[in-house]
């Protein structure tokens, strides 16, 4: 639904139905809606046939990747002896993203469930929910549905009456944008910092303290007990007939310029002009839209042409220009000053970097001074050659992709708008002596 | 900007004497009684007890309201960590206080999608209404420090403010002062 509005009547409601209602939030109302009864299932099914299932649905990491879970999961081998983990990445850091915040606010009970059968699926006894400590909130439901899940014999040695052991917990972050990065969330919950690890090895193979592990996104998890519930088949048919790579419905974070942002739940392969001028009621007042990004910051930077012919799906925004991402739509106005905000979105970055890989830490910290001096009116010419040119430096060449995220804006922002950093360099101040570096 | 000395590794502010005596007190143990038996329960969650570091520094911040030195070197013996291990892992993540704040610490979203709401006019209002004036700097009376913060992750409600573990959405300039007055 596009809480904080009700839902409207062009949404397709799986993940989002109950959000909103108080009573879906404790264990007794999740169980009236239908809770825990996959948990149940999964539990009497050996753990290749559930992966077998998930993958033949279709679904895909709603994180950013859109990697296939299945596949994900069948990466893990049962019985070899290892502990192994499976960790919830509940971090929403990425700009725009509100999305994974309004699922554990509103049906922690959901997220249990899917971390119980996909901790089962991959052979692990324990599953780590890794949530960022600015979510207050969520940390607060998630903690008391895992005591409920306990006390209720749903979670522990002896998991709803099978003898199973499967056990959840929740760890708090402390703040830091890349701990969302899959290898520095595991050393975050090692106690260590959150810088990523080189791959190989790849989690799977050593993970979290050094075993087998799986890392998979909130949206991706709660989506798990629906597909048992009610079959790869049925998974399958939300999405476009000619686009069979992307199934499922998906949660879509709206915001900025716009008139209802919120969160909207519609199926793969939704127009996304419909979806920004019908679901979410257009741009503002005497405004239009100028630029969407629509999956999280570290995408490409949409005109209002190529996202009004999207279709919103993992294909779809490839071929216009973008990514899928996260689902963070963010929507920018013609009243607002673009390349002020593309170097706010660089500054992001720069703060967020761990500083590991100096193409990162020098990268973003350059393009941020480049970017403010030229909205403070003191750019070049040669500064915008100078941007593409560090870009190009970023991308590819570190350990992790938020080197490469803050060339993104940057370098599909010149390519696009570049008629807007041109109008700030015109209106260059005249200098008694050089302009200084910020 | 947005880095504050707060994020920024410890160092306090210039004009930030408002708790320069809170912060030579001497060290009381945070790990006794109810708090221990937390710590334990929290142990058998993981492994190894290194994993245990951040959920041990939150406790520490619970309490004391910051993490100071002696209380690294505390939460070091208890997990079998090295003081200065505790320290690196302190001073990667912005949440942890490496020093005292104010009684309200005011987090205010400025990234990209609230700044396009108006999230500057938002800190503008808070370090005018709480006499801050500057951003990191605990007020006089040691009632308010006012960050910028990274995005929130709660961006459909422009703009987001954090005050303590307290999330309060779509705050405007206009509703700053009624915001503060709620606090106490």
């Amino acid at each position: 639904m596009g809480f904080p509005h009700k839902p409207h009547e062009r949404e397709t409601l799986v993940l989002s139905k109950h959000f909103g209602e108080q009573e879906a939030i404790g264990l007794d109302g999740w169980r009236k809606r239908g809770g825990y009864v996959a948990l149940q299932k999964a539990l009497s099914m050996t753990p290749a046939e559930i992966v077998a299932i998930v993958k033949e649905s279709g679904l895909r990491g709603r994180g950013g990747a859109g990697f296939p879970t299945g596949v994900k999961w069948s990466f893990m081998k049962p019985g070899d002896g290892k502990p192994h983990y499976l960790c919830c990445n509940a971090d929403e850091s990425e700009p725009g993203t509100f999305k994974d915040r309004e699922i554990m606010r509103w049906t922690p009970h959901s997220l249990v469930e899917g971390c119980a059968i996909g901790a089962y699926a991959i052979g692990a006894e324990v599953a780590y929910i890794y949530i960022r400590g600015e979510y207050t909130e969520a940390l607060d439901k998630m903690n008391a549905a895992c005591k409920e899940a306990y006390a209720a014999g749903i979670l522990g040695t002896n998991a709803m009456g099978t003898g199973k052991t499967v056990h959840v917990y929740v760890h708090k972050g402390a703040g830091a944008y890349i701990c969302g990065e899959e290898t520095a969330l595991m050393n975050s919950l090692e106690g260590r910092r959150g810088n990523p690890r080189i791959k190989p090895p790849f989690p799977a193979v050593a993970g979290l303290f050094g075993q087998p592990t799986t890392i998979n996104n909130v949206e991706t998890l709660v989506a798990v007990p629906h597909i048992l519930n009610n079959g790869a088949e049925w998974y399958k048919k939300f999405g476009r007939p000619d686009n069979p790579k992307s199934t499922g419905t998906k949660l879509y974070s709206v915001c900025g310029n716009i008139q209802r942002p919120g969160n909207y739940e519609v199926p793969m392969g939704f127009p996304f002009k419909d979806f920004l001028y019908d679901l979410c009621g257009g741009p503002l007042p005497g405004r239009q839209f100028k630029a969407i990004i629509p999956g999280g910051i570290s995408v490409p930077i949409q005109t209002r042409e190529e996202a009004e012919n999207s279709p919103m799906d993992y294909e779809g925004f490839v071929a216009n220009g973008t990514m899928l991402g996260s689902g963070g739509v963010i929507v920018i106005d013609d009243a607002q000053n673009l390349v002020k905000q593309i170097a706010r979105a660089a500054r992001f970055f720069a703060h967020e970097s761990c500083a590991q890989c100096t193409q990162c830490r020098e990268g973003t910290a350059w393009t941020t001074k480049i970017l403010e001096r030229i909205v403070a009116g003191d750019g070049s010419h040669e500064d915008l050659e100078t941007l593409l040119e560090i870009g190009e430096n970023m991308t590819g060449k570190t350990i992790c992709v938020l080197s490469d995220s803050c060339a993104t804006p940057v370098a599909s922002g010149l390519q696009k708008f570049r008629g807007d950093f041109e109008a700030l360099i015109k209106k260059k101040k005249v200098h008694m002596v050089p302009a200084q570096v910020a | 900007m947005s880095a504050t000395r707060n994020e920024m590794g410890g160092e306090r502010a210039p004009g930030d004497l408002a708790h320069a005596l809170h912060e030579t007190e001497p060290h009381v143990p945070v790990f006794t009684g109810a708090r221990r038996a937390e710590l334990d329960e929290l142990l058998t969650r993981y492994p190894t007890k290194m994993a245990a570091l951040l959920p041990a520094l939150w406790i520490v911040q619970e309490e004391r309201g910051w993490v100071s030195s002696d209380a690294m070197a505390e939460v070091a013996q208890v997990l079998e960590l090295t003081p200065a291990y505790v320290k690196g892992v302190v001073s990667f993540y912005t949440m942890y206080h490496q020093h005292p704040v104010g009684r309200h610490f005011i987090q205010v979203c400025t990234t990209s999608p609230c700044n396009v709401c108006g999230a500057e006019d938002v800190v503008n209002a808070f370090l005018k209404h709480t006499g801050c004036e500057e951003l990191g700097v605990t007020s006089g009376d040691g009632k308010y420090t006012v960050i910028e913060v990274e995005c929130l992750g709660a961006c459909g409600f422009a703009t987001p403010v954090m005050v303590n573990e307290k999330f309060i959405e779509s705050v405007t300039p206009e509703t700053v002062p009624a915001l503060l007055a709620s606090l106490g």
